[in-house]
């Protein structure tokens, strides 16, 4: 399979990406790690004129302890993060969900960045920076603006990008309690999730159960009202509206949800 | 770019995937192109010395860069590398679609983790699909290539 014919153009910078992707106007689309796009291309499901690719920029890759957060350059791979010690040690959550993103080889291509911006529900890492309560931060044109990862995510494969802006780094505070867990349910182990649970002390995220990662509002309330973890999982599936697919219809997504959600709300406390 | 340390340099189309340019313009068909959709990994080479699944790499992307396919990994008198006299020795293939990506996907994880557990091959290997499903030799070859490169003081 072959992507439609597209113009690709590489950036030496951040700078020049921005004014790049002024001049190509709204069908061009910046490529990082090209693990999400390029397979949608080769589908036909994305059709881009102009391929911006941003690989390259080093200077959005790092990961850095600024005190009260860590900060994550939009460029950083899931390898990358998943063999940071630095994360390892204040954000376990987020090195072992980029660890159990698809496999080693997409690893080494796929940023953190480029997946929180596909915006695809059915990703690990939206579901990780809701629960982490991230701010992602985006370069357009008249400057820099901070958004919460809860105002970040807003439909199928749509986020709060505007066309032309870029994606820089994602701010993600060190977590006041320390209890913390991964749940994933694939059938082969390189599939997307057909359920996740990212959970970090009382904030619970699910992946897959809507057109867009979400918060798990009614667990977290039972959570706030001294429930345990069994009680508070009973209400996983309250306020969801998983798709029934090939992989799973929409009852059993609940079923998941509530069976991964007590897991996750388990192990995390298990980790307090 | 270079492919197998020699310099590779053509005008391609924007679009042209790394695995065409490798098989086609570089002319080396070790790597196979099996599923087309970053599942298989039987497209898998070395770029800059890490595992990639070529059919999802712009040859554009790799301008300048390094790449290795399974053609590239023998010694200069034809001598196999540890990992591919491994697969040989403990027959870790049958009909021998997935090994060349097997075999490079197990050469980065050997540069990564020179000393792994069959539990962390299995994983590294996760993203190979053997249509044979002869996974356990496959297993048994990694780790026999990676005691091979601990005797041998690593990989070459």
């Amino acid at each position: 399979m072959i992507p439609a014919p597209f113009t690709y153009q590489r950036a030496g910078s951040a700078d020049e990406a921005l004014s790049l992707a002024a001049a190509a106007g709204e069908d061009a689309k910046f490529l990082a790690g090209g693990h999400s796009l390029l397979p949608l291309m080769k589908l036909r499901f994305a059709v881009p004129e102009v391929l911006i690719d941003i690989g390259r920029l080093r200077e959005l890759s790092y990961i850095r302890d600024e005190g009260d957060h860590i900060a994550v350059g939009a460029l950083t791979r899931h390898h990358d993060l998943e063999h940071s010690g630095l994360l390892t040690r204040e954000l376990p959550l987020l090195a072992l969900a980029a660890g159990r993103v698809g496999d080693p080889q997409v690893r080494h291509r796929g940023t953190i960045g480029g997946s929180l911006a596909h915006g695809d529900p059915a990703s690990d890492l939206p579901a990780v920076a809701l629960a982490l309560d991230a701010t992602l931060v985006a370069r357009g044109p008249s400057g820099s603006r901070q958004i919460p990862a809860g105002e970040f995510f807003l439909g199928l494969f749509e986020t709060a990008l505007e066309p032309g802006e870029l994606l820089t780094e994602i701010r993600i505070p060190k977590p006041p309690v320390p209890g913390w867990s991964f749940q994933k349910f694939t059938k082969r182990a390189i599939d997307w999730a057909i359920v996740g649970v990212a959970v970090q002390g009382q904030r619970v995220a699910l992946v897959n159960m809507a057109s867009a990662p979400m918060r798990a509002a009614a667990v977290e309330e039972a959570l706030a009202g001294g429930a345990g973890p069994e009680e508070a999982a009973a209400h996983a599936a309250e306020g969801t509206n998983p798709v029934s697919d090939i992989n799973a219809g929409a009852a059993y997504r609940e079923h998941l949800a509530r069976v991964l959600v007590a897991r996750a709300l388990t192990e995390s406390a298990a980790r307090t | 770019m270079r492919v197998n340390g020699t310099e590779v340099a053509a005008e391609v189309e924007d679009r042209l995937l790394l695995a065409h340019f490798v098989r086609e313009v570089a002319g080396l068909t070790a790597t196979n192109i099996g599923c087309d959709t970053t599942s298989c990994g039987a497209c898998t080479v070395l770029l800059d010395g890490e595992s990639v699944k070529s059919c999802t790499v712009l040859a554009a992307q790799a301008d300048g860069c390094e790449v290795t396919t399974c053609e590239g990994l023998a010694g200069p008198d034809g001598q196999m590398h540890p990992v591919q006299q491994a697969f040989h020795t403990e027959h870790g293939l049958q009909c021998g679609f997935c090994t060349p990506g097997m075999v490079m996907a197990a050469v980065s994880l050997l540069a990564e983790n020179p000393d792994p557990s069959e539990q962390e091959v299995r994983a590294a290997l996760e993203g190979n699909l053997c249509r044979c499903t002869g996974y356990h030799n496959i297993v048994r070859a990694v780790l026999a290539a990676a005691r091979a490169g601990v005797r041998e003081g690593g990989a070459r």
